[in-house]
């Protein structure tokens, strides 16, 4: 059995990586507004919502890295430029797999937007 | 001329009969029961310009009154009337349906489709649109405007006595122009991923498509949080239940979030396809393909994710923890990057190729100047400290009219030039259009400039005088001045476009040496928008495949006659464009219309609470649409396959996934689940923020959400038995199994409700109640939709327009059954499991 299938890459791998940016950004921001609304009957500090919030960074940014991984793959991994536009399977594929490509990087950048304000905020305030 | 030439002339003359009288749109007095997308474009193209002209008069009154200080032009009262419809009407019936309008007019055009595959719902759309928008913007003649601002905060909103009928026409009105908004969506998916011609395959298709894909899919999970929001909003006015009210468990934050998960991603469907048009304009007047096309896709895509993580910064006064704002900033933030990167493309596509320039360029270079400035300062206001100063003043309403009419009201002007060839067959006026844009330009940045500097001497927004002698006089007079120089240029523009050309002559074909599909339209268009379907090898197959205009003239490719007398068009796979089917298409019909404006009636009647009234538009409208279903969806065609040319023969009739049909109901389903999730959040919201929320009263007890479950899962088990026994040849078993399955839909419905029913749960007592009763209404009225269509299919196999080989309707039924199952499990695990777990 391979650890990575072999072609999986349909439309819907277009929006992988976008799709881990709004989920982890759903769960930083659902985990640290529960938190911060219902802090008094939970036994533990703010500190551990930004741990949860880095953890939860990491695995996202893991799996942006993986989609781009794949997505590099499908794009034969530079073996030709842009701009993909003869009308062949070949190219098809390709294009796919650059422009997912491209989201892989916006979303990992779009990531670490995200967790950067629990760098230097420290309390829920208010 | 040769026999053999001759004989080709006449068979040629002979399709083209046969193709106009199939594709012919209606004349005289059944005009207007037209579907064509070329003729129902039209409409809807002049229908939200002239909404956008009458908001644009509001406009210039308010800066009348506002012109001088302590003026008396117009009442307090009238004033928040004034803006609020201004804002609601360039908003719901100009920004949002002009989009809605542009593609369908272009899109087929574009794909080489002679129309997008439901030609009706597109008419559907644009009757509720015209009927609500009119509805809305008459209250204002009767005194009775909505008058609390577009985004129409609680408590303020929610209180009769303050907001008085205005917040019910603008609720039930917008509702009812959202589901417009939907059914466009719907057919602007289906129509870009399975109606491109032969050979376009997704690395071909013109960028145009791939914003439409884009914004099409953002309205369905933005719109949907509306809706569920004007639905909690209506129950509080209407009965009395207190989803806003804090005294009883409410909160008016939960309107400002639904709200803005709508709002804020509402700015970018209003601009990505104003940039769309940028992309199609932009290679055109270069001369040189795009650069960058992948780099277009990553921010169309890019752009519509993001842009939903950008709500919160409309709240950031509200005082929510400094971790959230900073969570929004973030995102509000890292959207432009993908914003700036489609500047730069048109930036190094102007670069690369020779600039011709023209009207169209003319807007669109004045677009990019305006809309950069407008970004700008929307990263400052992104920033929560600089938030905090501007929130409020007129910093943000020199902001946002920079952002959409930067983004949105400039491209379109361009695209109206551009495209007003394809639409009626000859150029607009070069002179008046230039004319036209030095005078909106000018205007526009004399207008809005000043009120930057307004906002930072602290001038709130929405104030209907200010006094004298606070440094507000000068700035305001000079951007008076200027709204009038800019509303004098739309005007110059407006008079381009309808002032009579009958004595004009005709453009000739492809008048901007464009590359892309719809070009290949002759002037005048005909009614069946291309002649032949074409086989697509290039994305810009007018500047690289030689002789396709010729041939695509000559017939040559696809579809080149309706010899049946119907109209078709050609289906094809989503990644490949491989051809799949011939669909046929309905022609023109009146029950669309009827459909409409009885669905408007119940919502204009619910505004004055005439119940009976509603009810009765509400059954007209229910038979209208089962009418239509009936009698135009799901066809038996005469034979199983047809001839489309070059050899290939397709089938006429497909169901399950690859129909445009079973795409059409997930697509809607996606919505419809994205409104039952908002309630959902609605449900957590409270319980998060509101300590003791659940504890508050009497809850639905287990056992009979339980019991639903059951129920809901057993129908949905008898539906898939319904399927298999209907495949198996079984017309008997599958007749029983549906009956069955209805059955049990029922009474599942009735579990639901009988959860809070029996704990005598009063809705108007808390907020609690209220969510849990409007979650299991929610599901009960879902089921009885079931019902009915498992009704639909039992009636359609007895007349035999079910059977085993042709089982659209049972699969689409099936598939909605999958996803009320959903629908259902969650809303009772919520409502019944969740209590205990606590």
């Amino acid at each position: 059995m391979r650890l990575v299938p072999k072609e999986i890459e349909s439309l819907w791998t277009l929006f992988t990586a976008p799709a881990v940016w709004a989920a982890h950004f759903l769960l930083c921001y659902v985990g640290a507004a529960v938190y911060c609304a219902k802090r008094s009957s939970w036994g533990f500090g703010f500190e551990w919502v930004r741990v949860g919030i880095g953890v939860a960074t990491l695995l996202a940014l893991t799996m942006i890295l993986v989609s781009a991984w794949l997505a590099w793959r499908q794009w034969g991994f530079g073996a030709q430029d842009p701009p993909h536009d003869r009308p062949t399977g070949h190219d098809r594929r390709s294009f796919q797999g650059l422009a997912t490509l491209l989201l892989s990087g916006l979303s990992f950048v779009a990531v670490i937007y995200t967790a950067m304000p629990a760098l230097v905020i420290a309390e829920c305030n208010p | 001329m040769s026999a053999a030439d001759m004989h080709e002339d006449n068979t040629r003359k002979a399709q083209e009969e046969r193709l106009r009288a199939a594709w012919m749109a209606p004349r005289g007095w059944r005009y207007f029961t037209a579907v064509n997308n070329t003729r129902v474009g039209l409409w809807y193209i002049v229908t939200a310009f002239t909404f956008m002209l009458f908001a644009g008069v509001l406009a210039l009154l308010m800066r009348v009154q506002l012109a001088v200080p302590n003026n008396s032009f117009l009442s307090a009262d009238f004033f928040n009337q004034t803006f609020t419809l201004h804002g609601t009407v360039m908003m719901f019936l100009f920004a949002v349906p002009i989009f809605e309008a542009v593609a369908i007019t272009v899109l087929p055009q574009m794909l080489g489709a002679r129309d997008l595959p439901f030609p009706r719902l597109s008419a559907f759309g644009y009757w509720s649109f015209a009927l609500g928008g009119v509805f809305v913007c008459g209250s204002i003649f009767f005194g009775a405007a909505p008058d609390t601002g577009w985004f129409m905060y609680p408590p303020l909103a929610t209180d009769p006595e303050y907001s008085g009928i205005g917040a019910d026409i603008w609720l039930l009105g917008l509702s009812f122009i959202e589901v417009a908004s939907i059914a466009a969506a719907v057919e602007l998916i289906v129509g870009f991923l399975k109606c491109r011609p032969p050979g376009m395959r997704i690395n071909l298709t013109p960028l145009y498509g791939w914003y439409v894909l884009v914004v099409a899919g953002m309205i369905l999970f933005a719109f949907p949080p509306l809706i569920a929001g004007d639905i909690l909003f209506e129950l509080e006015r209407m009965f009395d239940w207190p989803f806003f009210d804090p005294e009883r468990g409410g909160d008016p934050l939960l309107w400002q979030h639904l709200f803005w998960i709508f709002g804020h991603p509402e700015v970018y469907i209003i601009f990505l396809p104003a940039i769309a048009l940028l992309a199609m304009i932009v290679p055109t007047f270069a001369q040189h393909p795009i650069v960058g096309y992948s780099w277009i896709v990553l921010a169309a895509v890019g752009t519509g994710f993001l842009s939903f993580g950008l709500w919160v910064h409309h709240m950031f006064t509200t005082g929510l923890p400094s971790i959230s704002l900073g969570f929004f900033s973030a995102a509000s933030e890292a959207v432009a990057i993908p914003t700036g990167v489609q500047i730069f493309v048109f930036l190094a596509t102007l670069l690369a190729g020779r600039v011709v320039f023209s009207v169209p360029m003319l807007f669109a270079a004045g677009a990019l100047a305006i809309f950069v400035i407008g970004g700008l300062t929307g990263v400052m206001v992104a920033l929560a400290p600089f938030d905090w100063q501007a929130h409020d003043t007129y910093f943000v309403v020199a902001h946002l009219h920079y952002t959409l009419i930067g983004g949105m009201l400039f491209p379109t002007f361009a695209g109206l030039y551009y495209f007003y060839p394809v639409m009626r067959g000859r150029m607009l006026s070069a002179r008046l259009g230039k004319t036209g844009f030095w005078l909106m330009f000018v205007g526009f940045n004399v207008a809005f400039f000043p009120m930057h500097i307004a906002g930072l001497r602290g001038m709130p927004r929405r104030v209907f005088t200010y006094p004298d002698e606070i440094g507000f006089n000068v700035l305001n007079l000079v951007s008076t001045i200027g709204a009038f120089v800019f509303a004098s240029g739309v005007l110059v523009v407006i008079w381009a476009i309808a002032r009579p050309k009958r004595n004009e002559p005709y453009a000739g074909r492809n008048p901007w040496n464009a590359g892309t599909l719809e070009w290949l339209i002759e002037m005048p268009g005909e009614d069946w928008g291309v002649r032949s379907v074409p086989i697509i090898e290039s994305r810009y197959p007018l500047w690289d495949q030689k002789n396709l205009m010729r041939d695509v003239d000559a017939g040559r490719f696809y579809l080149a006659d309706a010899a049946e007398g119907r109209r078709e068009t050609l289906v094809t796979s989503v990644l490949d464009g491989d051809p799949v089917q011939c669909l046929r298409l309905p022609g023109p019909a009146y029950v669309t219309i009827l459909a409409a404006f009885s669905l408007g009636g119940v919502f204009i009647f619910l505004t004055y609470h005439w119940w009976i009234a509603a009810l009765v538009s509400g059954a007209i409208c229910a038979v209208c649409i089962l009418y239509w279903l009936w009698t135009g969806t799901a066809e038996i065609p005469e034979k199983r396959e047809k001839n489309v040319g070059l050899g290939l023969t397709l089938p006429l009739y497909v169901s399950g996934p690859r129909s445009v049909g079973w795409w059409a109901m997930f697509i809607t389903m996606v919505g419809d689940g994205t409104a039952l999730a908002s309630l959902i959040f609605g449900y957590f919201f409270y319980w998060t923020v509101h300590r003791g929320f659940i504890a508050a009263a009497a809850g639905p007890g287990a056992f009979w959400p339980i019991v639903g479950i059951a129920l809901f899962a057993a129908t949905w088990g008898a539906m898939l038995g319904a399927l298999a026994a209907n495949t198996r040849g079984s017309a008997s078993g599958q007749r029983l199994l549906l009956i069955l399955s209805l059955l049990m839909a029922v009474l599942g419905s009735l579990a639901g409700l009988a959860g809070p029913w029996t704990h005598a749960m009063t809705p108007s007592s808390h907020a609690y109640p209220a969510i849990v009763w409007t979650l299991v209404i929610w599901v009960a009225v879902h089921g009885a939709v079931g019902a009915v269509m498992q009704g639909y299919c039992l009636a359609r196999s007895l007349a035999g327009r079910l059977t085993r080989d042709h089982d659209i309707d049972l699969r689409n039924v099936v598939l909605y059954w999958h996803f009320m199952l959903v629908s259902a499990v969650l809303t009772f695990v919520v409502v019944g499991l969740f209590p205990l777990a606590l």
